[in-house]
């Protein structure tokens, strides 16, 4: 049965897909804001809850739907004095679990706020941190974007090779490994950052991209949605080209179409200082051939005095590349069948959305 | 011998029996208590063994004061008592 998790600030919504449409089937976590989760290829669910005062809490539901808490990662102990090299205001503590990721060969990774990247070998029991790219003298430069710390949203992993990631940090660049984390290197080369001073704009390891994605069936085709606008690239993230769409190129989510790598979709805001989206209007941008084009589709969304804002991972699409789901700010939730041309509501009332997805 | 307790909101979470442990110090005495309860330690220290932000801890009706290394004095008759701030949320 088609499924769709949905993280929001109050609680875990679980949608599934009914004769008569989707409806919600499930509701868990009410109250406690809850930041993403990840079906697992066993076919249970990681969830990584954020409780605000009591820290970031793991949680993973068995096959037979049975929860469990788990440890969650934990950054090693920070040297004292404090590192020359290290920023004074960051501590290594938890503040978020902001993306899980399952590679090929079963390992989970977890990006994190401050920064740091965890990999777990046991579904969640145990986590360590990737020391090579935490130990990266560049981190350094790297800073808070919307948040007061860096904080790791995208890990992209090679479906051909599970050793080879791709993750993207706000504001810390995009970093690739080919040696599971043993060493790393910044992909960020066509990027450039406005929000710089003149002489920083086009430095690597302060790039915002807000979110990056992979076409599962042509992962040398990322597609990412930056501050600044739309970054593509063919060639696994050595060079990246500009793009810029009407109505807006500032936005935070994006998703790939699994199968079609020149086919994605982005659902775009006003600017920077005024995050809505533009004329109170919810559009989604798709473009179907490599963002050369784009189409901005409306039909079955809200196109007057709409103030619904989606964050980067609150937009998903499913493993045919025809349903996709988004989810606002405001707790509006939209489901298409047909790859955009056609929305519906599914409901305006969640708590505000912070990650939607698709599972088994 | 020292006695701890938590506030009753954690319970959403996880039990919090009211403990009595033996310490000389809020760190001493709590770590006798995650012993015992090690999923409970992430909810009241951040990774690095400080307090986290919105917890609050009193001791004998005192806030702490060293909210890092949890160093404050606790008597053998000692009450510790672990709240949530009223803040963030």
């Amino acid at each position: 049965m088609a499924t769709l998790y949905i993280s929001t600030r109050k609680g875990l919504f679980t949608l599934t897909r009914g004769a008569s449409g989707w409806g919600i089937a499930d509701v868990k976590f009410l109250g406690d804001p809850v930041a993403t989760t990840l079906p697992l290829a066993d076919g249970g669910l990681l969830a990584a809850l954020d409780l605000g005062h009591f820290g970031v809490k793991m949680h993973r539901r068995s096959k037979d739907g049975a929860w469990t808490e788990l440890p969650a990662p934990t950054y090693p102990p920070q040297p004292e004095p404090n590192p020359s090299d290290e920023r004074p205001d960051v501590k290594w503590s938890l503040e978020r679990v902001w993306i899980l990721e399952q590679g090929g060969d079963g390992a989970v990774w977890a990006g994190t706020l401050p920064g740091g990247l965890f990999r777990s070998d046991d579904a969640g029991e145990t986590w360590a941190l990737n020391e090579a790219l935490w130990n990266r003298p560049e981190r350094r430069q790297w800073f808070g974007g919307g948040n007061v710390l860096p904080a790791m949203h995208s890990v992209s992993i090679d479906p051909r090779d599970p050793r080879s990631l791709t993750v993207a940090i706000s504001c810390g660049g995009v970093w690739h490994t080919d040696d599971a984390g043993a060493s790393w290197a910044l992909r960020t080369e066509g990027m450039f950052a406005d929000y710089m001073p003149p002489e920083q704009r086009t430095a690597s390891a302060i790039q915002d991209p807000h979110r990056l994605v992979a076409c599962a069936a042509d992962p040398d085709t990322l597609w990412v949605q930056h501050h600044n606008g739309i970054f593509h690239s063919t060639d696994r993230g050595k060079q990246w080209r500009y793009l810029e769409p009407a109505p807006s190129a500032f936005g935070f989510a994006v998703a790939v179409h699994p199968k079609d790598p020149k086919t994605a979709w982005f659902v775009p805001a006003v600017k920077d200082e005024c995050r809505v989206p533009v004329e109170g209007a919810v559009v989604v941008n798709r473009t179907r051939d490599g963002g050369e084009t784009f189409e901005t589709l409306r039909n079955g969304l809200p196109q007057a005095h709409a103030y619904d804002l989606t964050y980067r991972h609150a937009l998903d699409v499913d493993d045919t590349g025809d349903v996709l789901a988004f989810g606002s700010t405001t707790g509006g939730l939209w489901i298409t069948e047909n790859g955009g041309d056609d929305w519906q509501l599914v409901t305006a009332h969640l708590p505000p959305i912070y990650a939607v997805r698709f599972g088994a | 011998m020292p006695r701890v307790e938590f506030t009753p909101i954690l319970r959403r979470h996880l039990p919090t029996p009211t403990a009595e442990v033996e310490g000389d110090t809020v760190r001493a005495v709590l770590d006798a208590v995650f012993a015992e309860h090690p999923a409970l330690r992430g909810y009241i220290l951040d990774d690095q063994g400080a307090v986290r932000l919105h917890v609050a801890i009193f001791v004998d009706g005192e806030p702490l004061i060293d909210r890092d290394a949890l160093s404050d004095a606790v008597g053998p008759r000692g009450e510790v008592f672990v709240m949530q701030a009223l803040s963030g949320g």
